[in-house]
């Protein structure tokens, strides 16, 4: 049995304890922070490599009795679903820190690296945990830090916006906890094992209206998280008062642990709910794509129309996930990475904007091209991988997810290739307002464009955003069967529940002379 | 038969590699560097695209090449190939492309030669001509998109190259967004052909696979068609995406050569002409074809009729031009349309480089109103640019004749004789507003202002050497294309045959009495130029006066942009800021939030007035509140 998975979550919270060691130098804190940082980066590029592709099972498990009283366990593994997810976290918690000590972050630095480190475990810890108990802890551990970071390091309406956050988060995840007990409480008493095991769950009968309630509650909480409309309105104030690195670490990674979320506990655990469900979903992440996409387009402030682009963008990732069709949920998941990227990388632009020029409003800008031409130029690469050019990864997740769709519903198709003209609008119009057109306040024209560290933070996205725009193979190949397999799940449980409703034909009865016989 | 043929991949590399070389070395190599790689790899792509057609025509009938580079996306059963096929239509438009468009970055050289951005004009217009090849060259839909793609954003880039003109930014915006409308089109056409063959569980999007489910493709023909033909409405500025045309002028002129006349917007037509197959299933989309072309043909002629900037009227002529290669798509003669948009690539790429010409001598003056008797001064251009008249015309023996014939033959002898004589109608104002245009600068009283007129002359022999290759193109270009009977009569279609007309079906008619009548329409139209503008040049100004309703319409372009802006998106602005921004995520959604929350958030803004580090104290208080509830009910549910 390897220890990898433990070594890999619990390595940021060892770093994290050992900055509280360090003198009292903020240089030396930033440093260490992110030599700490590179440890778990290096240990899931391990992974990558030492993943066994074409498996859809879980790969370097661990599984130890943790509070074996109440059937809780120590249950950690990987699969195609959450190893790039685990890279793209160790991927942005290291730029993230990078960028940081480059003056985004002006006091404090040893508190700031601490809480990003301790937000780290939490982040690896919720991707790679099999026991519902296990995933609870790190999800909520994942909030404590978040919390801080907004409230401490944000801008502007921070505790406004912090306790929106914490308050809504708190609300879904009480829902999901009270789903996640009845579940083990119906496996002890039907199963005759008291158990949190993500995998021994499955096997638990419920009938039609308990399987309806308990996917609500898991459901809920994944929602909020993503976040779907109408529950997203946490979302824009939080991550637009949050510090740089706390905007793309949100953006970048926790929302994405709703959809996730929804892909490995709600729709496993209750697949015939999810298939009804469905249209539900769909039809609500289509309004998120257009609504976001609209509110986007009107926003002032330019980190707040990143933000409300995420309403949008992660409404793409639902629709995969709910057409329940292979092609579909690839893209989704697909999707996830690269909004990932591309949003955290747009974060970090317009964190360097702030630090220059200590303002976001849009009307504050005008004709940056003519004084910081490199950091324009990046600006409009990003945007291209945003508003899914093909040829840059964001294109692939669209596609997919938007075909796979076509194949199920058709209809929700129509509607969310809106959001596709939509994207391009609202990022270029707000593009042109900053970079293009005359330079309105002189002291634009006197910026300065981007350091060697900026560049540095900006160059690894960049490469990824082509790589995975032009060879998507060696992600989609070792997706694939881990969304194959989930399919599957919910075809076999649908395809049951069909044969069990069916009324059996007559002619498929045995008849009663052959029974007698029989007998 | 298809074959295996690795330089394919060259010919997109190349500019590709000019693209890397313009972006990193630009600055640091200095102009002299750039002015000779950025036209050069555009030549080593014609010269490949040579070398390739050389191979193909070794090949018998109906071959193609192809090369796979690599397996691109694959998810679930679907799967696409970054691959690229060669066959005639291909090698036809790879010619064009490369061909004008090296004569075009030559020309660039000396028009841009005094702007300090040349790298990145330069990194444009090659990633533009790597865009449009691989669109051409594409083997599939999903590869074919990314060129399609590819052109929008080069165009975007290059309509706002000087961007510090907010107005300039503001029509490179318009031009993606217009063409996202028709790019949505696209994606929803590609989609619904997937689906229709994954239902017979054939999971292709190569145009030769699917050119072989015409069972399949059958009852989702007329959808798919009619949604790859929106995307072909938007690339080729048809109606009703056609508004983004005219605005895009104001990027330089070798952009408007290049880009909006000679090559991407003329990817529509040729992306039909490639889904052939899928087209002639539909006959009722093949109809709107055949109508949009005619429609957009009459209408964007009527408005070139009153434009007074120069490149305006080259703009609106482009549309309706554009309109005789959907005509003629539309009526089955594929091949037709595509001879139209070779002889046009040529007229229509030398009447914008002879305008820039002019523009670039009078330091960016383009209305016709400041120009004037320009004959004596610049002959070269004159005489480059009469040509191109006579071409674009239809007048015997230039090249624009051949191919508008053999359309709107092909569309009387289809039964459609209402389009015909809307066609030909056009034919006569196309002759019109172009002779109009050569008057109104070469002719008559110089009205250029007197501080540009005492150094007029004719552009270096780097801009002029262009002018004159293609106005020799424009003059022979059409020979390929002779009627049948004559020497080596239909050869362009006979080579085109095997790809675009599907099996079955037959060539276009021969010429007959009809031909007189489109010999003699372009005719009457130069001379009603002639008489209006040289002899009584009061007419159109009584003309104009009495029919003011109709003068105004036209100079308003009939207000399709104000229509759209007040149906379109003003509504949509107001909607989002209005009603989505302030009522639903305002009022209503936080609204509800504040009103359950408003306590709790009160509690900490007061805690907060007292003692700040108690917020967070709070916040843990909470969370262990709810930690508390979890146990309470574990507690309860297990132990029971």
């Amino acid at each position: 049995m390897s220890f990898a998975l433990t070594i890999l979550v619990f390595v940021p919270l060892l770093g994290a304890g050992a900055l509280m060691l360090l003198p009292d130098d903020d240089e030396v804190v930033w440093r260490s922070a992110f030599i700490f940082s590179l440890v778990p980066l290096a240990l899931s590029l391990y992974l990558l490599v030492a993943f066994e592709p074409g498996r859809a099972d879980y790969q370097f498990v661990e599984h130890y009795a943790w509070i074996p009283q109440f059937g809780i366990s120590y249950h950690l593994g990987i699969d195609g679903i959450s190893l790039f997810l685990v890279i793209l976290t160790t991927v942005l918690i290291t730029l993230s820190l990078l960028y940081s000590g480059g003056g985004d972050i002006a006091m404090r630095a040893r508190e700031f690296c601490f809480l990003v480190l301790v937000l780290e475990t939490g982040l690896l810890g919720a991707l790679l945990a099999l026991d519902l108990i296990l995933f609870y802890v790190f999800w909520e551990v994942m909030l404590v830090p978040m919390y801080f970071l907004i409230g401490i390091w944000g801008h502007g309406r921070k505790l406004y916006a912090t306790f929106k956050f914490v308050l809504f988060t708190m609300f879904g995840s009480l829902l999901m906890l009270v789903a996640m007990l009845y579940l083990a409480a119906a496996a002890h008493a039907r199963l005759d094992n008291l158990t949190f095991d993500l995998p021994a769950l499955y096997r638990v009968p419920l009938s039609a209206t308990e399987a309806r309630w308990l996917f609500a509650g898991f459901a809920i909480a994944f929602a909020i998280k993503v976040p779907v409309w109408p529950v997203h309105t946490w979302l824009p104030d939080a991550h637009t008062e949050a510090p740089t690195a706390g905007s793309v670490i949100l953006a970048g990674i926790m929302l994405k642990m709703g959809t996730y979320g929804f892909l490995r506990f709600a729709i496993p655990l209750f697949p015939v709910v999810a298939v009804e469900a469905a249209p539900w979903f769909l039809a609500l992440a289509v309004v998120g794509i257009i609504y976001g996409a609209l509110v986007a387009m009107v926003q002032p402030d330019l980190k707040r129309l990143i933000a409300y682009s995420s309403v949008s963008h992660l409404g793409f990732v639902m629709l995969g996930i709910f057409a329940l069709d292979p092609t579909g949920v690839d893209g989704a998941v697909y999707q996830m990475l690269n909004h990932g990227l591309s949003t955290g990388a747009l974060f970090l632009l317009v964190g360097m904007l702030y630090l220059r020029r200590h303002t976001r409003e849009i009307a504050d800008f005008g004709g940056l091209w003519k004084s910081i031409p490199v950091y324009a130029a990046i600006f409009m690469f990003i945007m291209l991988s945003s508003i899914g050019l093909p040829g840059l990864n964001g294109f692939v997740g669209e596609f997919l997810v938007l075909l796979g769709t076509f194949l199920k519903f058709r209809l929700a198709v129509y509607f969310a290739v809106i959001g596709v003209i939509l994207g391009a609008l609202y990022m270029m119009w707000a593009y042109e307002r900053v970079m293009w057109g005359p330079i309105t306040h002189a002291v634009n024209a006197t910026l300065a464009d981007l350091t060697a560290r900026e560049i540095a933070v900006m160059v690894p996205l960049i490469a990824l955003i082509l790589f995975m725009g032009l060879y998507p193979r060696p992600l989609l190949r070792r997706i694939e069967p881990s969304v194959a397999g989930v399919i599957n799940r919910v075809d076999a449980a649908v395809a049951m529940q069909a044969e069990a409703q069916a009324p059996v034909p007559l002619a498929r009865r045995p008849a009663p002379s052959r029974m007698l016989a029989r007998q | 038969m298809t074959q295996q043929f690795w330089p394919l991949g060259l010919i997109p590399l190349l500019p590709l590699g000019g693209v890397l070389f313009a972006l990193f070395g630009g600055r640091r190599g200095g102009r002299r560097a750039v002015n000779v790689v950025a036209p050069g790899v555009v030549g080593l792509a014609f010269a490949v695209s040579v070398w390739s057609l050389a191979r193909l025509v070794s090949l018998p009938a109906g071959g193609a090449l192809r090369f796979a580079a690599w397996r691109w996306i694959a998810a679930g059963p679907f799967h696409v190939e970054m691959a690229l096929r060669f066959d005639a239509l291909t090698a036809i438009m790879c010619l064009v492309v490369t061909g004008v468009g090296a004569l075009i970055h030559v020309y660039s050289v000396g028009y841009m030669g005094h702007d300090e951005d040349y790298a990145r004009f330069f990194t444009y217009m090659n990633l533009f001509t790597a865009s449009m090849l691989i669109l051409v060259l594409a083997d599939n839909l999903v590869v074919m998109f990314v060129g399609w793609e590819g052109v929008g954003l080069c165009s975007y880039l290059l309509i706002a190259f000087w961007y510090t003109n907010p107005e300039y930014a503001y029509n490179g915006r318009k031009a993606f967004i217009v063409n996202r409308v028709g790019d949505a089109g696209f994606l929803l056409g590609i989609f619904t052909i997937v689906y229709a063959l994954a239902r017979g569980g054939v999971w292709t999007v190569t145009f030769a696979g699917m050119s072989h489910q015409a069972a399949l493709l059958q009852p989702y023909a007329t959808a798919a068609a009619l949604l790859l033909f929106l995307g072909a409405t938007g690339k080729s500025a048809q109606i009703p995406l056609y508004v983004w045309l005219p605005d895009a002028m104001v990027g330089p002129t070798p952009v408007s050569a290049l880009i909006h006349a000679a090559t991407m917007v003329t990817a529509g037509v040729y992306m039909v002409t490639r889904l052939g197959f899928l087209f002639t299933l539909a006959p009722a989309a093949l109809t709107v074809v055949a109508v949009v072309g005619a429609v957009t043909a009459f209408f964007a002629a009527t408005i070139a009729m009153v434009q007074t900037d120069i490149k305006r009227v080259l703009a609106y002529s482009t549309i309706s031009q554009i309109g005789y290669m959907m005509l003629g798509a539309g009526v089955g003669a594929f091949s037709a349309g595509i001879f139209h948009l070779m002889t046009h690539a040529f007229f229509k790429a030398l009447l914008f480089l002879c305008a820039g010409a002019i523009i670039h001598e009078l330091d960016g003056e383009q209305e016709m109103g400041r120009m004037g008797g320009l004959r004596g001064s610049m002959p070269i251009t004159w005489l480059t640019m009469l040509t191109a008249a006579l071409a674009i015309s239809g007048i015997p023996p230039f090249a624009g004749y051949f191919s508008k014939d053999q359309i709107l033959e092909a569309t009387f002898a289809s039964g459609h004789p209402t389009l015909w004589l809307i066609g030909v109608i056009t034919a006569g104002l196309t002759a019109f507003y172009i002779f109009r245009l050569i008057i109104l600068t070469f002719y008559g009283e110089s009205r250029v202002e007197p501080s540009k007129a005492a150094h007029l002359h004719d552009a270096p022999a780097v801009m002029t050497v262009p002018l004159i290759v293609l106005a020799l193109l424009s003059v022979g270009g059409g020979w390929v294309g002779l009627p049948r009977g004559f020497l080596w009569g239909e050869a362009f279609n006979r080579f085109l045959a095997p790809v675009v007309i599907p099996p079955g079906a037959e060539l276009a008619t021969p010429g007959s009495g009809l031909a007189l009548v489109m010999i003699a329409i372009p005719i009457v139209g130069v001379a009603a130029a002639v008489v209006c503008y040289a002899q009584m040049p009061g007419l159109p100004v009584l003309v104009a006066y009495k029919a003011r309703l109709l003068d105004s319409l036209l100079r308003h372009k009939y207000y399709v942009d104000e229509l759209y802006n007040a149906v379109i998106a003003r509504p949509l602005f107001w909607v989002a800021a209005y009603v989505l921004h302030r009522g639903v995520d305002g009022a209503v959604i936080d609204g509800l939030v504040n009103g359950t929350g408003l306590t709790l958030l009160e509690g900490g803004e007061e805690l907060r007035r007292t003692e700040s580090g108690n917020v967070q104290h709070y916040a843990l208080l909470y969370l262990c509140g709810a930690l508390g509830i979890g146990a309470y009910y574990l507690y309860r549910v297990v132990i029971r």
